[in-house]
């Protein structure tokens, strides 16, 4: 019972932790920027400083992860608490300015004082809420920090009204504002209009990993590890060892070498690992290398060959068929007139007469093709073309066509050659 | 078999039950209980869901109850839904994972573009512990979105293999005949069908379908059950006319089921949906026709030598017979201009024809039951343009009733 109970603890801990549902207490590898950030806001929300910042990095670098942490460790302090707002948008969710104001509206809880007031513009609109954020006697209205997630998604508004006035109010210190920006975009200045441009601080922090692999093998091994606080002592020195001795093992070092060097991210490295979690159950409690390995074959399976394993016969042929008119025609879209034809050709040179399919039913294979998008219209083709002279294109490469033909189950051996034969 | 069926949250008979009704499914059932745990879920089918209101209003009601659902304003945006999804998830928050499942998920691709983005972060974005299973036969690498998204997991489901789709289709056996009887009958249905089609849904609707024909022999005594060879050739030649018709839908399954009943005399040819398109067309409807085909499929420069009484020679070299992507019957039907499909009608027909009405009123008539196309602008009145919409065989048929031997006039024959 007791391990049951240790055991439930561990999958609810661990997956906490690579479901990102709860935050790391410390950050690793990213101080200067944790730091950076903190100062920044901390001024903004005691001496009413305003800043405007972007937070810059690839997808799952751990971005948000950052902004959380420090927004977390500054509303330790009581100031902060008293003083500072808070609006969070996303560019997925507010998709034009109009929705974006309505959600500001509502997150400073100024819905009733707007009522039904109609604004020439929204920069006056803005202003009108910034206003109604004085509070008593002060001259200047609390600090509102305005996050933007996905904020390269903002700067595709019509004529970025929301950024100009947003980083207009921060320049020129109306109010005291702080605006983050997150974005995956590398190249989001470019993004930018000039004069949106010039009225932002061109301040931008920067995730971008510089791990090697010890320290990406360290990183999995404190990923995977029970923190001093686990109630049952005994458990987790028994199962921080265990990990120990996965990290050791060469297999796993080779399969934790392929996931560095396609990418270094947290988010890549929390998937493998849950996966790998995912087999462990109360009859096996500890981490064998089997299940890295197992896990990480799940992660580089290529669903395109998995798709072309599940083919029947008669379309697997056709796809042949399109892969000789691609070769000789060098890559020229073709019809299902063409790629029956094709097949014919092969059927003919065949005594056996097992294929002969009507057209009727070589189309129903080729329109599965479709559905499944491994062959794609050619755009530009209208409705008025019958469908069997209709132009496609195939989606798939030759090296895909014929690794799937070595995996394809009991694949007979006249296919497998005339898929190799150099001219149709 | 139910060995990776294992799960603390569940109890031994519920597992079993739902392993029977996933035979040769254990492994994924296996991954997705153990990924998953409790299990408190709303289901989305996104072909159902034509507008995201649907959607939005489908998860609401499954999780919160109707009043939430009726929270949402009028055309709800992506921003409202989470809104009240927030507010609802702060008065009951969940005790378990909650779930969406979204079926055909590929349909998400074709709505706003950050629907999708915003789904696989839905529990971001709503900070609540939910997760979205999205179901599709597409592969994952055509749904991700250009700057990127949070990726999901991917779980794959390995198509069944033939021993597999036996061993599931064997399940439906009719409770009056034995396995083994009803094992062969798959054997032989999978011999016909699978190397075209490899689809569970497909294959269970053929078999159920063709089963008493199947019988048919036992029932009138002349075959004992395990004579399987004489019940191979009894079925055989209906299973590949199965495939000809109910399997391309040609006809519906209720008339195949009606013709399996009729005598074989009685039963006679049965009429598909495309034998439908073989109107009765008058006379020189049928020309018209022929001569439309011709127009399409010859190129203009060898009417001469058709239609002509003294034309010159063209003959095809052997360059031009290799080159076979030349030839028009791969390439489609070209547009003629409505001159050229008078010149070949005027003598392709044997008698004298005068340029009535009638006969434009006829090309017209053509054009509504799309045996003919037009193709030319709607504001070039005086010079349409037409495509000859019928196949080789529609053709011939059609030459064939009025004694006209449309091969000798195709360029692609000759």
């Amino acid at each position: 019972v007791k391990l049951t109970i240790g055991f439930t603890q561990v999958q609810q801990i661990l997956r906490e932790r690579f479901c990102e549902r709860r935050l790391p207490d410390r950050l690793e590898g990213v101080e200067a920027q944790y730091k950076h950030l903190l100062e920044l806001l901390r001024r903004t929300a005691i001496h009413g400083e305003s800043n405007s910042v972007l937070i810059v990095g690839p997808r799952g670098a751990g971005k948000t992860t950052l902004l959380q942490c420090v927004l977390r460790d500054l509303q330790k302090e009581e100031k902060v608490q008293k003083n500072l707002l808070q609006v969070h948008l996303n560019g997925l969710l507010q998709t034009d300015d109009r929705i974006a104001l309505k959600e500001i509206t509502r997150q400073l809880h100024l819905e009733n004082v707007v009522g039904d007031k109609v604004f020439g513009s929204f920069a006056e609109n803005l202003a009108f809420l910034l206003e109604a954020l004085k509070k008593g006697n002060r001259s200047s209205s609390c600090p509102v920090l305005f996050v933007l997630d996905e904020f390269d998604l903002f700067a595709h508004h019509k004529n970025q009204t929301l950024l100009y006035n947003l980083f207009d109010v921060s320049q020129s210190a109306q109010a005291p504002i702080a605006v983050v920006g997150v974005t995956c975009r590398l190249d989001v200045l470019e993004l930018l209009e000039k004069r949106v441009k010039s009225r932002f601080s061109h301040r931008q922090i920067h995730l971008l990993s510089s791990l090697n692999f010890t320290q990406y093998l360290e990183r999995v091994w404190t990923q995977l590890s029970l923190p001093d606080s686990f109630p049952d002592k005994k458990f987790a020195q028994e199962w921080n060892a265990g990990v120990k001795t996965l990290c050791e093992d060469k297999s796993v070092e080779e399969v934790l070498q392929r996931h560095f060097n396609s990418s270094k991210d947290f988010r890549s490295l929390h998937m493998l690992l849950m996966l790998c979690l995912s087999r462990v159950s109360v009859a096996k409690p500890t981490i064998k290398p089997a299940d890295l390995l197992e896990a990480s074959r799940m992660c580089f399976a290529d669903t395109t060959a998995n798709m072309l394993h599940g083919l029947s016969i008669l379309e697997l042929c056709l796809v042949i068929a399109m892969k000789h008119l691609n070769d000789v025609y060098e890559g020229e879209p073709f019809n299902l007139q063409m790629v029956h034809n094709e097949f014919k050709k092969f059927l003919h040179r065949k005594s056996n007469s097992m294929y002969n399919f009507e057209q009727p039913v070589v189309m129903k294979a080729f329109e599965h093709l479709q559905q499944l998008e491994l062959i794609r219209p050619v755009d530009g083709s209208s409705a008025k073309v019958q469908r069997e002279y209709q132009l496609m294109r195939l989606t798939l490469d030759h090296s895909q066509i014929m690794e799937a033909l070595q995996k394809y189950p009991q694949c007979p051996t006249d296919i497998k050659q005339w898929a190799m034969s150099a001219f149709g | 078999m139910t060995a990776l069926l294992q799960h603390p949250g569940y109890d031994e008979e519920r597992l079993k039950g739902v392993a029977e009704k996933l035979p040769c499914r254990e492994v994924q059932a296996g991954m997705l209980l153990s990924l998953m745990g409790q299990l408190s879920h709303a289901t989305v089918s996104c072909v159902e869901c034509v507008s995201i209101a649907l959607l939005f209003e489908q998860v609401l009601l499954s999780f919160f109850g109707c009043d939430a659902a009726s929270l949402l304003p009028r055309s709800p945006s992506l921003s409202d839904f989470v809104r009240v999804y927030r507010q609802q998830c702060s008065q009951s928050p969940a005790k378990q994972t909650r779930y969406i499942v979204m079926e055909k998920a590929e349909l998400l691709r074709d709505t706003d573009a950050s629907l999708l983005s915003a789904l696989l972060r839905l529990q971001e974005l709503v900070e609540d512990n939910v997760t979205v299973i999205l179901l599709s036969e597409i592969a994952w690498d055509k749904f991700r979105p250009n700057t990127g998204c949070f990726e999901p997991l991917l779980l794959h489901f390995p198509d069944y293999s033939k021993s597999e789709l036996q061993q599931i289709l064997s399940q439906n056996v009719h409770p009056s005949y034995s396995a083994g009887f009803y094992s062969a009958y798959i054997n032989i249905l999978l011999g016909v069908f699978y190397s075209v089609c490899r689809d569970l849904r497909e294959l269970r609707h053929l078999a159920a379908l063709n089963f008493s024909k199947f019988c048919e022999p036992l029932a009138e005594g002349k075959v004992k059950e395990t004579d399987t060879h004489k019940l191979w050739k009894h079925i055989e030649p209906h299973l590949k006319k199965a495939m000809q018709t109910v399997y391309l839908r040609e006809v519906s399954s209720l008339q195949w089921e009606q013709m399996q009943q009729m005598e074989e005399e009685e039963a006679g040819a049965l009429r598909g949906l495309s034998a439908h398109t073989h109107v009765e067309l008058p006379y020189y409807s049928k020309f018209l026709l022929i001569a439309a085909y011709l127009a399409s499929y010859n190129p203009a420069r060898t009417d001469k030598r058709f239609f002509l009484k003294h034309h010159g020679k063209i003959r095809k070299t052997n360059f031009l017979k290799k080159n076979e992507k030349t030839s028009n019957h791969l390439l489609g039907p070209k547009p003629f201009p409505l001159d050229r499909l008078l010149a070949i009608f005027y003598s392709v027909v044997d008698s004298r024809v005068a340029p009535t009405a009638s006969i434009f009123s006829q090309i017209s008539s053509l054009v509504t039951l799309q045996l003919l196309a037009q193709v030319s602008h709607d504001d070039q009145l005086d010079a349409p343009k037409y495509k000859c919409a019928v196949s080789l065989d529609f053709i011939c048929a059609i030459a064939r009733t009025v004694n006209f031997d449309i091969v000798k006039y195709l360029y692609d024959f000759l």
